[in-house]
């Protein structure tokens, strides 16, 4: 059977989306498919345009390759403008020549709005849309001072952004009295010109320009309603865009009173051979200036095309989350309150510099709107909550109110709605992953294949596991907890074996309580065990092929293959000798040198055999293992307190370095991080942490199980005006609790969280002791305390040991042949493009 | 397989029980794991990780799963086999394999005889 022939015009974002949908679909194959762009480039990313002035090349925001689009059997027309649509013949005319066509698709996406001013065609009036455009106007600022955008919308920001990155002075010129007037309200946009202000961009709004002409400093200037001017170099137009329709409407297809071609819900235009996504396309009487729904009618199409002919089109969420020019800017729904009754709650906060606006429904029930600047960091909740109509909080206004002022947590799983998207790489919603569940997938790896969720840019890995387990219990389905194939136990479980029965090695329990050789799940996680019962080394012969490569070699791998290195600095408590030392093995080593969020000095870039070198230049001058490779205490993070602060009404340091000598070396079901802060003003972000102390006039007050990471806790108030030791003995029982109870790689706020009785529960156990296991815990801890050795000073003391750490063991001088380096702000660096190449 | 050649790469003494070493070799940086008790007892796979990209494989944990001998990448956790080279995530990739043996003291493998280099300890 002869093919058929469908031809997209237009090869711009959405155009190249609907290729990327449709070409690997059954109906594709019965077409020959040509694309015709009128660039000489193949489809590039417009959203990032302006990283092109930053070193980006097209290459680099291409969103394919010439090869791909042959491997897809795409036959790809560059530098050809189709000139005109002969609809009774089915054929499409360009300058080279004619085609043949069944169907077409219209990408032909916006072209710039250039005000009618007098003036406006001048050689250095320019426009922003294309990577030739954008040649044009570095061409434009060879040698010359200023620039000025007209526009202060979306592009008209990224516009200012782009000239300020070619050294020019840039300035933005607004006809409305505020920037971005479709997504911000007065305060929004008042915040947001005083930021963009302070970053040197300076503003203009309620600003008519009436006419451009010849300059008297500078190349040109324009004069305003106003009667005031402002001469400049360049001028960058970015009042908007236009649909481009010329082409359709040349071909007689119906378009819109204002432009834009009109489409139904399937996207077809006024002939039903001829379809139109994106900027060009007009549905419901609107052009959608954003690419996302350009996005969602390119998907419409292809599974319409692919004979899926439920696919419709019915609106787009027009919610945006952006950073201009460095400043969050999040305008959600219905953000100017056009809803009837809708309510107002407002945070306005002049001094941190954000602003945020929620628009509730009449019933203070649903969220309709939100607008953001300055902190994006409610967004992805707030638009939760927009998109789905999940029910407000009884105090909504917990949303928008900074963390520190009791914010409101993140959604749960189980309030989210079916329709509520997970992945948006993949468009995978919560109903898809039910579905996936219900149609037998019964583990997490199985929901991914399934739906190819979290298989993107990943970054709702967490969120899916979370739904994941949650449906999966809610089916019944056991969601087993035996740590791995080997052991059908849990680490709890395993515990008790380890220690009742007193077992010292791997070897004795697999085969006492296992199967087969073990892996690399559940080798490590009985290490830890192990270690936390005996506290043996952890380079004991038996111990060494149970750990993680960190454990292994006592440092932390990094990308590639190198090692970086973290002394203890109890409290960030250093003095000038140990900074030297660290400068001084840092160059001698040519390391990579960053102070760590946790008070420390990471040294990157180590390699394997040089790991005990350095490590004996530390230890000689009284550095110690920070076990920053390990699942294990890691630092205590203080401010300077009573020592030196007006306001601190304890020494935070003291404690802080007691703390971490005391609970160095204690293995854990997960790494363990602590803050002590001297008052209550909290410098130390003691909150934050596992264990959080806070002084008070009386003693000190206890938090426990808060974390930083992929999904932060608050900690809780466990204990207040604790005296010294009875800090110290509360602690050592609640670690000591917590690392036999927990599940392996459960942190501390996961498993409050899974304890039964929950908080309350711990403080019976702690502070009442209504398990009579008070003094066992204090004990055992008292026991680890007692053998703790610096595994590194062991290490490098016991020849048998350094030799580990040979790279190859037959060739001592050989260099890894794939570890690559470039420099970057003066230090080194893995290259990104690592090759694989023998020396 | 083209004809192979054994070459000295070590000794019998850079062994570890239960886990792997690096060893270099005129066909690229091999891993070398010593599974005390297994038959057979050693086993060669290349070094490099190719998901990874890094010559790290020999510093991986040792284990089984569904009853295939296996190393896991250190860096992104992959399991490769020990006696296919083939990674269990991932079947379009995998690493090459080699024989291995202990001969007297020497510690010897079998490389391509295009390879050159001597490489005795």
């Amino acid at each position: 059977m002869a093919k058929k022939t469908l031809i997209v015009i237009g090869n711009g974002m959405v155009g190249h989306h609907f290729l990327e949908q449709f070409a690997d679909t059954p109906a594709a194959a019965e077409y020959d498919i040509h694309v015709f762009g009128e660039e000489p480039l193949i489809a590039y990313d417009r959203v990032h345009l302006s990283e092109y002035f930053g070193g980006s090349t097209h290459a680099e925001l291409a969103l394919g390759t010439l090869e791909d689009y042959a491997a897809k059997n795409l036959q790809l027309h560059l530098d050809e403008q189709v000139t005109a649509i002969d609809r009774d013949l089915r054929r499409v005319h360009t300058p080279k020549g004619e085609y043949e066509y069944d169907a077409v698709v219209l990408a032909t996406g916006s072209y710039p709005f250039v005000p009618p001013i007098e003036g406006n065609d001048h050689e250095h009036c320019l426009v922003y849309r294309t990577l030739a455009d954008l040649d044009a106007i570095r061409a434009s600022a060879q040698g010359v001072k200023s620039g000025v955008v007209v526009g202060g919308g979306l592009l008209g920001l990224e516009a200012a952004n782009a000239l300020k990155t070619l050294g020019l002075e840039a300035q933005v010129v607004e006809f409305a009295p505020r920037l971005m007037p479709v997504q911000l309200d007065a305060d929004g946009g008042a915040l947001l010109k005083r930021k963009i202000e302070e970053l040197g961009v300076k503003v203009h709004t309620e600003k008519a320009t009436t006419a451009i002409v010849a300059g008297e400093e500078a190349r040109l200037r324009m004069n305003f309603a106003d009667e005031s001017h402002l001469e400049t170099d360049l001028i960058v137009f970015s009042a908007g865009i236009r649909p481009q329709d010329t082409l359709a409407r040349s071909s007689g297809l119906e378009i819109g009173e204002r432009g834009g071609i009109i489409i139904d819900d399937q996207c077809t235009t006024s002939d039903p051979q001829i379809f139109a996504i994106g900027e060009c396309a007009l549905w419901d009487n609107r052009i959608f200036g954003l690419v996302a729904p350009g996005y969602t009618m390119a998907r419409t199409l292809a599974s319409r095309l692919n004979q899926q002919s439920e696919a419709s089109f019915a609106g787009a969420d027009m919610s945006t989350k952006l950073k201009l020019l460095g400043v969050d800017v999040g305008s959600i729904g219905d953000a100017h309150a056009s809803t009837p009754g809708a309510r107002n709650i407002r945070f306005n906060d002049e001094q941190a510099g954000t602003y945020g606006r929620l628009v509730i429904s009449e019933d203070g029930k649903k969220l309709l709107g939100a607008i953001l600047v300055g902190d994006n960091g409610p967004y992805d909740t707030l638009l939760q909550y927009a998109l789905n109509g999940i029910d407000l909080p009884k105090h909504p206004e917990t949303l928008i109110l900074p963390e520190s002022e009791g914010g409101a947590p993140a959604l749960g799983p189980d309030a989210l709605p079916e329709t509520a998207s997970i992945c948006s790489c993949h468009n995978v919603s919560k109903g898809d992953i039910c579905t996936a569940i219900d149609a037998g997938c019964s583990d997490l790896a199985a929901v991914k294949g399934e739906t190819k969720a979290s298989t993107g840019c990943g970054g709702c890995a967490a969120l899916l596991k979370s739904v994941v387990d949650v449906e999966l219990e809610k089916r019944g389905v056991e969601v087993s907890k035996d740590i791995c194939e080997h052991f059908p136990y849990s680490r709890q479980e395993l515990f008790h074996l380890v220690k009742v029965n007193g077992i010292r090695t791997f070897h004795t329990l697999i085969e006492q309580h296992g199967k087969g050789h073990g892996c690399d799940i559940c080798k490590p996680t009985v290490a830890s065990i192990l270690a936390t019962c005996w506290n043996e080394h952890i380079m004991a012969t038996d111990h060494v092929p149970l750990q993680d490569t960190n454990d292994t070699f006592m440092a932390n791998m990094q990308k590639n293959g190198t090692y970086s290195i973290v002394p203890r600095i109890p409290g960030g408590e250093i003095t000038p000798e140990k900074l030297i030392v660290l400068g001084e093995v840092a160059k001698e080593y040519n390391l990579y040198t960053k102070i760590t969020g946790g008070q420390r000095v990471d040294l990157f870039g180590a390699t394997l055999s040089e790991l005990p070198e350095i490590w004996e230049k530390l230890i000689a001058a009284g550095f110690e293992t920070g076990h920053a490779y390990g699942k294990s205490v890691r630092t205590v993070k203080s401010c300077v307190g009573s020592t030196w602060c007006r306001y601190g009404v304890q020494d935070s340091v003291g404690m802080a370095i007691r703390l971490e000598d005391r609970y160095k070396g204690l293995r854990s079901p997960h790494k363990l991080k602590f803050a002590v802060s001297g008052c209550t003003r909290e410098c130390a972000e003691a909150q934050s942490k596992d264990i959080g102390v806070i002084a008070t006039e009386n003693g000190w007050n206890l938090y426990v199980c808060g974390n930083g990471g992929m999904r932060p806790r608050h900690a809780d108030l466990f204990a207040t005006d604790l005296s010294d030791e009875q800090l110290i003995s509360t602690i050592d029982r609640v670690l000591m609790f917590y690392v036999r109870t927990a599940d392996r790689l459960q942190r501390t706020s996961v498993w409050l969280e899974n304890l039964d009785g929950g908080l309350d529960y711990l403080k019976q156990v702690v502070l009442e002791d209504s398990l009579g296991l008070g003094d066992e815990l204090e004990a055992h801890m008292q026991d680890v305390i007692g053998t703790y050795q610096c595994e590194w000073k062991t290490t490098v003391e016991d020849p048998e040991k350094r030799k580990r750490f040979r790279e190859f063991v037959n060739a001592p001088d050989k260099k890894d042949p794939v570890q690559h380096w470039t420099t970057e702000r003066e230090q080194r660096r893995p290259a990104n493009e690592i090759k694989v190449e023998m020396v | 397989m083209s004809d192979t050649q054994w070459i000295q790469v070590g000794k019998r003494e850079d062994l570890i029980p239960e886990s792997g070493i690096a060893v270099w070799t005129p066909d690229g940086p091999v891993a070398v794991f010593y599974l005390p008790g297994e038959k057979p007892e050693l086993y060669a796979i290349g070094h490099y990780c190719p998901l990874g990209k890094a010559n790290v494989l020999a510093r991986g944990i040792v284990g089984d799963l569904k009853g295939e001998l296996v190393v896991a990448s250190p860096l992104y956790k992959q399991h490769y086999s020990l006696t296919t080279g083939q990674c269990q995530e991932d079947g379009a990739v995998k690493v090459p394999v080699y024989n291995v043996r202990v001969n007297g003291e020497a510690l010897e493998l079998a490389v391509p005889v295009t390879a050159k280099e001597d490489c005795a300890a």
